[in-house]
Order: structure tokens, then sequence, then C-alpha cells
């Protein structure tokens, strides 16, 4: 059942407890998992760690989550990298905004296990 | 009753119907809009002929036949004033067109700052000295009447004595056809029509007539005109002395009643439709009168000449015709004298009876109905209604003093008591008209000294001896005081009585005006109408003669006094005038003075209004003072509607800066409130995540190791941990914010508080605190709990944030005479200048920390120690974070 089996997915994350369970459960289903925990040098970790999807965290230190986003998307090596948008500010317009940045899905904290694995997986293998 | 009394009253009565029917074409007309025939100068000047009563048709005669030539001056004095001096009547016309002026009352009280007081007063001289003119052509009707009877041998006695009869039935049909014509509507202008076309009727009635009479006369009874001369010459009449005093007197006399008389002013100056028909009325009048004099003298000599001795010379006019068999020349003649007794009672008594209701009646009756001043429909039917009373009223006065007089006194001699008594009005009326200076007490006191003496002097005694003042006292004077004698005031002996009355009325009525005058100052409005009155030339090319320098500061003062107030531009003119050493109100105009005058203006209207009204004043430009005040009106009721837009845009701007602050107060607490529930929303999930992934991973996966799983096991109770103090300090800072929170106030020492807030803080693994614990034994009344609160939030901030490799907290406790102060300060990086300003506020953390709270903790400390009476605040400069706790002195007072 190791359907994300060879792929790598960079966690972008501040909350370490949240980054140790998404690890946990992406790391179990066979790929390969990178964090990284500071909005203002996520591009460079993206670049350096080149991952096949990208989990982003919204409210992160130095820089929003939609700034990274935009700029993933405005570069060539990255405009197409999968992103799932997580976050903990539940309302409708940050769902419209992590879209409209070019996020492929957007999740709310808490999520169940489950449905992430699933999003990612979906993302991952398309 | 006789033939000829018979047919004399039936010529009347017709004549009258006549009077009526041209009257009433002549309004129809008018109201038609066809009227251009009915005014023009011609019938102007033959309105003008009202001047020529019975007393000129008859009594002219009666005159020459007593007092030679000296009749002439009746129609002399009126002469100078047409030829002469028709410019000053021009005056009149254009003040009075002006000022909407209805009758001579109206035109001097309305000089005098519309002083009803003085309305009063000329009304009621008027009616005193009109009413025997009245009385004076009833008579001549009735002694007409009665010299038919007398060439009629058919008329019995008992015909003779119903003189009473016919005087009343007389006013009373000239009082109809007067209410009928005269009081038809409310003109504005208060022009009659058709009154004024039947006087011009009557006045070529009469010219008619006497020119008749002469005519025969001098061709059919004296035989030419050299035949005349030669019988002239050789009557008593050409031997007349004249008297030089007589003469003057009564010249003036009739000049000045021409312009006083208030029928005179009705048609001169109340009719009038045009104010060139002046022109030519300056020579036609004069013709007139000409025309109406020429015969006199011939009618008398040959009058004295044929008819028998003891015929009244009053009623030559008449008899002659009558005795030398000519009836149907006898009729004219009669209708030439009821054309003259008519005309006169018909306009004097519009003119009395305007002056009566507008000055007496309308006053009394606005008074007693507190209806004021508002003229509703319902007002005018009163004044009409008033109108008409007063014209029966002043003709039923005339009728019942024709019935106490008795008729006894010559026509001539009524005619100029009557001249006299309205003489008096002159000095106000021209005073008024031409000298600036002239106040209302200077009309007031002139016209009363004036009517005295004339009351004294010669209404009283020309009703004859032992009438109303005794024999004894016309010799004596009053109580025996010879000073007083009524025909010789003051021990004047040996003039003429008319001529003495004149002198003396007049004279001290002048007297008594300009001195009055003088020593009086005008009230504004007096001010403001004798400006636009006495200038009522000013934009024409007079305008410059009589702007000396005190009427330029006049002119100045009323204009002032618009714009600043009475008080504040008197008071301006008085101290710059006391400043140029000048007595008086009235400085010179100088430069400086204009200079500061402008200034004063310009805050009230602007600069460059200011400087255009003074610069037109003073350089006297082609802009009456008029003018000038209405635009200062206009410029104060705009100010004022300015000034109260002003205060109203200003309000508006108030409320509307109100409006948008509260907008953005709550702009920004919607914003608040959202960033809040965002910021909440974040940390109430981020927890929850953690333990919902961890508690789903132990739930569903298999094949997770021991250690592994308590490891899980600790983050889930942390994140509950974490979570419950997340909604502990909410709650907290909830209560506090809302001020819901009880202080539990103790008593206590802070060294106390301090040692309890360091043990609840944790054991201090790393962190060194370092004290003066000597310091801080300090005694404390305030909320223990909550102050320990404190100091433990500050302490865990340096325990989790102080960076230093040995973290260091040290605790300072300082008094003053105000404060307690606690500082706390470590030794680490601090807090970076940008966020200094917000570490107090909710959700604030800082960036990059290990140890994250929910940023609630500082933003509880503030909330407590503002609940304690302190602040709480950031120190910088202090080497690593420094927060200072300030309480009031007042806690420490155990």
């Amino acid at each position: 059942m190791s359907k994300l089996a060879g792929k790598t997915v960079l966690i972008i994350e501040d909350e370490p407890n949240i980054i140790e369970a998404i690890s946990f459960i992406l790391s179990r289903d066979g790929s390969t998992v990178h964090t990284h925990s500071n909005g203002q040098t996520a591009i460079e970790a993206v670049a350096e760690r080149a991952p096949d999807l990208i989990v982003l965290d919204v409210m992160l230190p130095g820089r929003s989550g939609y700034d990274i986003l935009k700029d993933l998307r405005n570069a060539e090596a990255t405009a197409q990298t999968p992103v799932l948008m997580l976050t903990a500010r539940g309302q409708m317009k940050d769902r419209e905004m992590a879209l409209e940045y070019g996020a492929n899905k957007f999740m709310t904290k808490p999520f169940s296990n489950a449905d992430v694995l699933e999003a990612v997986r979906e993302l991952a293998t398309s | 009753m006789s033939n000829s009394l018979n047919f004399l009253a039936v010529v009347s009565i017709g004549y009258i119907a006549l009077l009526f029917f041209v009257a009433f074409m002549a309004e129809r007309a008018a109201l038609s809009g066809h009227a251009r025939w009915l005014r023009s100068p011609l019938v102007y000047t033959l309105s003008l002929s009202v001047y020529c009563t019975a007393w000129t048709f008859y009594g002219a005669v009666g005159f020459a036949a007593r007092s030679g030539l000296e009749y002439l001056t009746i129609y002399i004095g009126p002469t100078l004033i047409m030829v002469g001096w028709w410019w000053a009547l021009r005056r009149m016309v254009r003040v009075a067109r002006s000022q909407r002026i209805t009758s001579v009352a109206d035109l001097i009280s309305s000089r005098f700052g519309k002083s009803n007081t003085l309305a009063v007063m000329i009304t009621l001289m008027a009616v005193a000295g009109t009413t025997p003119y009245i009385a004076l052509q009833l008579q001549s009707v009735t002694l007409s009447f009665g010299a038919f009877a007398n060439a009629d041998p058919s008329a019995t006695p008992s015909e003779l004595g119903d003189n009473n009869a016919t005087a009343f039935w007389v006013a009373m049909a000239l009082a109809l056809f007067t209410v009928l014509f005269g009081t038809r509507n409310l003109d504005a202008n208060e022009r009659h029509h058709g009154v004024v076309m039947a006087i011009a009727l009557e006045a070529v009635v009469k010219l008619f007539a006497l020119l008749s009479v002469g005519i025969f006369v001098v061709w059919g009874l004296a035989g030419g005109v050299g035949e005349m001369v030669t019988r002239i010459e050789a009557s008593e009449i050409s031997t007349w002395q004249v008297v030089p005093s007589r003469w003057i007197g009564l010249i003036f006399l009739s000049a000045a009643a021409f312009l006083t008389l208030p029928r005179m002013f009705q048609v001169l100056v109340v009719e009038i439709e045009d104010e060139r028909y002046l022109r030519f009325a300056s020579w036609a009048f004069p013709l007139y009168l000409l025309l109406m004099s020429l015969f006199v003298v011939p009618i008398a000599v040959i009058g004295l000449e044929r008819l028998p001795a003891g015929t009244n010379p009053d009623l030559f006019v008449l008899s002659l015709p009558l005795m030398n068999g000519q009836p149907s020349l006898a009729i004219l003649s009669f209708l030439g004298g009821f054309s003259s007794a008519t005309s006169m009672v018909i306009v004097a008594s519009i003119a009395l009876s305007t002056m009566v209701s507008n000055h007496i009646v309308m006053p009394i009756w606005l008074r007693l109905t507190g209806t004021g001043a508002n003229v509703s429909g319902d007002v005018r039917h009163v004044v009409l209604l008033s109108r008409r009373f007063s014209i029966l009223g002043v003709l039923l006065l005339g009728y019942v003093y024709y019935r106490i007089s008795g008729g006894g006194a010559a026509l001539a001699a009524i005619g100029l008591v009557s001249f006299a008594g309205v003489a008096q009005f002159l000095p106000a009326l021209l005073g008024g008209l031409f000298w600036r200076g002239a106040t209302r007490s200077g009309a007031i006191a002139g016209l009363s000294v004036g009517f005295i003496i004339w009351l004294w002097c010669l209404f009283l005694p020309s009703f004859g001896p032992d009438e109303v003042i005794s024999t004894q006292v016309l010799a004596n004077g009053p109580w025996g005081i010879s000073l007083l004698r009524p025909q010789a005031l003051f021990g004047i002996d040996g003039l003429d009585p008319v001529v003495h009355a004149v002198f003396w009325s007049i004279g001290l009525n002048t007297l008594a005006f300009i001195v009055t005058s003088l020593f009086s100052f005008p009230s504004p409005l007096e001010r403001l109408q004798g400006a636009q009155i006495v200038d009522v030339f000013d934009h024409t090319s007079s305008g410059q003669r009589w702007r000396g320098g005190v009427a330029q500061s006049e002119d100045l003062m009323i204009m002032a006094q618009r714009i600043l107030g009475a008080n504040e531009a008197q008071g301006l003119f008085q101290r710059a005038a006391e400043a140029q050493g000048i007595e008086g109100f009235l400085p010179e105009p100088t430069p400086d003075f204009l200079n500061q005058l402008e200034r004063e203006l310009s805050g009230s209207v602007g600069a460059a209004t200011a400087h255009a009204m003074v610069g037109q004043i003073v350089g006297g430009a082609a802009v009456s003072v008029d003018d000038l005040i209405a635009v200062a009106d206009e410029a104060a009721q705009i100010m004022e509607y300015s000034s109260q837009l002003e205060a109203k845009s200003e309000e508006l701007a108030r409320t509307a800066r109100k409006l948008s602050e509260v907008n953005e107060k709550l702009t920004q607490l919607s914003v608040q409130k959202d960033a809040f529930l965002s910021q909440i929303s974040h940390e109430l999930r981020t927890p929850m995540t953690s333990i919902r992934a961890f508690s789903e991973i132990l739930r569903d996966e298999g094949g997770i190791s021991g250690e592994e799983q308590s490891k899980m096991s600790a983050i889930i109770h942390s994140e509950s941990v974490r979570l419950t103090r997340l909604l502990d300090d909410l709650l907290d800072l909830s209560v506090l914010e809302n001020g819901q929170v009880n202080m539990n106030i103790e008593t206590g020492s802070l060294v106390a508080v301090l040692d309890h807030a360091i043990a609840a803080a944790g054991r201090p693994e790393k962190l060194r605190i370092l004290r003066k614990r000597e310091r801080e034994n300090i005694p404390l009344k305030t909320d223990l709990d909550r102050l320990s609160q404190v100091f433990i939030n500050l302490i865990a901030n340096a325990q989790k944030y102080c960076d230093a490799e040995v973290p260091e907290l040290r605790i300072d406790v300082s008094k003053s005479r105000s404060n307690l102060q606690i500082d706390f300060v470590d030794n680490g990086k601090g807090i970076p200048r940008a966020a200094q300003a917000l570490v107090f506020e909710k959700f604030s953390r800082l960036e990059g920390q290990k140890e994250s709270g929910a940023g609630l903790g500082l933003a509880i400390c503030r909330e407590v120690i503002g609940r304690i009476g302190g602040t709480i605040s950031y120190v910088p400069g202090q080497g690593g974070a420094a927060f200072r706790v300030t309480l009031p002195i007042a806690l420490t007072r155990v």
C-alpha cells in the first residue's frame, strides 16, 4: 500500500507537533519527507529539495504561505508542483485566496489523517 | 315755492347729476385703460383750480369792492410759486412718489421719522383750518340761493329763512358724491380719476361763468373798455391806498397756503400722474388765475355803481345779471359759484378724510383690535369704511360750523383765517424738504407755537367780538395782560389783524422750529428719512451742491449705522470727532478717519465693499445715499444669513467628522473583531490538530513502538494543557476587559508577593533571579493575587524568552513620592523596537521564538495593572527585555 513510494514531499510548517504528525503519516506511505519551518527561506528549501509535492501552512513565521505559493507559481521549475495548503483559519475567504493563488488543494486544521493522505496521494500521482 | 327757486334747485340737481356722470365715465374709461386723454397737463392744470373756491369766485369781487386791488394778492402768491418755484413743487412731488405720500400730514410725519404724533397734530390743525372754509362754501351756496330769492318778488320770507336746509342738502349731496368717487377703491397712489375729471369740468364752468359775467358787465353795462377804464378811475376803488405790509403779508399767506392747503396738496402732489405736468402748469395755471381775476375790478366797480347801497358786494357776480334782466347769465353765474364751492368741498373732504382715517381712525382701530399692521382684505374694508365716515364727518363738521357761526362774517375774512391756519405747516414742510438738520421735536415745537398763536390771534377773534373772546380781552388782553392782546401781541399795535397774526404765528413758528431742531438730536429713522427726502434729487445733476464736509460725514454716519448698528457707529464717530477736537457726533472726513471707518466697515461687509461704499460717498459718485443704504441693508441681511449658513455648515462638518470618527472606530472594531476571531481560531485549531492527528495515529495505525506511543501521548497531553491554558487566558481577559472582575483587596507586602510569584512560576531552572529583598519590604494594600499573577507572567516570559547564555532576571524596586516602581529586566536580546509598541496587544508574539504562547499574557497583565490603578510599560534601552510596573503610592499606605 505504499502509494507514495519514491515521491518526495516537502512540509512547510512551523508547529513542530503538526510536522511530526504529517511526516509520520506520509512517510508511512512510502514518501520521502522533508520539513522546513521558516517562511522566509521556504523558496530556497523548495529549490534545494525539488519535491514532488508541497504541504504548505498559511501562517508561517517570516512570510505568509500565500506569498510563498505565488512565488512558486511564478517560477518555471515549480509552476506545476502540486501544493496542498493547510490553515488553522477556516474562513471562506482563506479557501478562496488559496485556490486563487494556485493551491491544488486546501484543508482546514484540524484535519483527519485519512483525508490528508488521500489528498497527497491524489496530487502526487496525478 | 317760487318758480325761479324751483328752477334753480332743478339746475343744481341737474348739474350735480352731470358731475356724477362725468366722474362715472372717467372712472370707467380709466378702468378700461382708455384713459390717456383723462390725464394730461391740461386736466392737471384745471384740477389745480380748486384753489379758486367760492371765495375767489364771489369773494374776490367783494374783496375788491372793500379793499381795492388787494384781492390780487390772493392770485399773486400761487403765481409766484408756480412760475418761480415750480422746481420746489417738483421736489415735493418726487418725495411724495418715492415715499408713497398720501397727504401733507403724511409727508411731514414721514420726513420726521414717521412720527404719528406729528401726523395727528397736522390732521387736527388741517381739520380746524378747513372746517370754516367748508362752512364758507356751504354759505356761499345758500347766499346765492338767497340772492335769487331777493331778486324774486314771489319769494316768501319763510323760503328765505330756509337757508339751513339748502346748506344741509348741498352738504349731503357732496358727501354722497365724494364717498362714491373719492373712496371707490384703495389705490396705493390715492388717485381719483373721476373726481379729477369732474373738478376739471367745474374749472371750465367757473371760468366760463366769470368771463361771461365780466364781458356782460364791460360791454353790456359799462359800454366798452374805454368807458370801463374811466369808470374805474372815477370809482372809489382807485383811491384805495396800497398798504405794503398787508400786500406782502397777503402774498406770503396765499403762497404759503397754496403749498400747505390739504386740498391743494391733494391735487398738486397726490393726484399728479407725471411730474412733467408741472412744467405745463407753471405757466398755464397762472394764466387761468389771470383770466379769473381779469374782470373782478370791473364787476366790483359797476356793482358799487349800479346796485342799491347795502347790497352784499360778495354777491355782485350774481346780482348784476339778476338786476339787469339776464336770468340765464345769472344761472350761469350761479353754476360758476356752485362749481367753485363744490369742487373745493369735494377735494378738501377727500384730503381731510384721508388724513383723519390714516392718522387717527386707523391707528385707534388697529390698537383696539390688536390687528397690527397687516393689511389684509378685512382691513381694506375697514379703511374704506373709515374714509367714508371721515368724509361724512368732515362735511357735517362744516355744516355744524356754518350753523354755529351763523354765516355772519365776510367770506374773505374766513378765507384768510383758513389760509393762516394751514400756513403753519410751512416751516415744517419746507424745513423738512430742504434742511437735513430739521428734527421732529423742532417740527412739533414750531407747529404748536404757530397753531396756538393762530388760534388766539386770528381764529377765535374771527367769530366776532364777544362771541368767543370778549371785547374786554380784545382791548386789554387776558387777565389784563396787555402784552397778550390777541390783535396786538407783545405790544405791536396798529397792524392789520391778519398780517399781525401771520407775522407772529409764522415768525415764532419758524423760530421755535429752527431753535428746537438745533438743540435736539434726531433719531436714526429721522436721519434716514431726512437724508432720503432732502437728497431726493441726489442722483441727478444737483448732487454735489449741498455736500459740504458735514453733509458728507452725515452720509457716512447713516451708512455706518446701517452696517455697524446705531450705537457702535455713533460711538465710532464721536470718538473720531473727539480725536479731531470737534464737539458732537460728526468728525471731519479726513483721510485718517476715512481709513479707520473703512477698516471698521470692512469687518462687517468685506474690504472691497467697504472701500466702494466709502469711496462712493466721499467721491460723490453717481450713487445716491439711498442706493448705498439699500446695499448696506442687503449686505447686512446676507451677512446674517451667511453667518447662519456658516454656523450650520460648521455644525454639519462637525457632525460629519464625528460620524466618520465613529465609523472608523466601528470599522476598526470590526477589523479587530475579525482578526481576534481569526487568531482564536488559529490558536485553538493548532493544538487540536496535533491532538487529533496523533490520536488518530494511535487509534488507526498498528506497529507503533511503545516508546513512540508514549511520546505521542505526551504530545497529546501537552497540547491539551496548552488548549486549556488558552481557554483560561481568554476567559480571564474577557472578564478583565468587560470590567466584571471582583477585586479582592488584601494587605500584605511586596516582598511576600514577589516570593510567591517566583515560587509559582516554577523552579527557576536556568534563570537566575537577582533581587534586593531589603528594598522590597514595602507594605501593599491591593488585590495581591492579581498582582502576583502579573509578576508570574513577567517571570515566566523571562524564563521562556531570555536567550542569554546565562539567563538572568533582575527585579528592581524603587519608590518616588507618587509611585512605586517594580522593574523586571533580563539580560537577553530584548524586544525589537518595532514590536515594542505591540507587545501588550492580544496575540502579539515575537517571531522566531522557540516557545510560543498564545500571546495573551502581557495583554492580561496590562488589564490587571490597569484595574489595580497602575500602569505597565516596556522600558527600552535596558540591555534586555525590561518591563516596569508602576503602582500609585497610595497602595503602599496600609
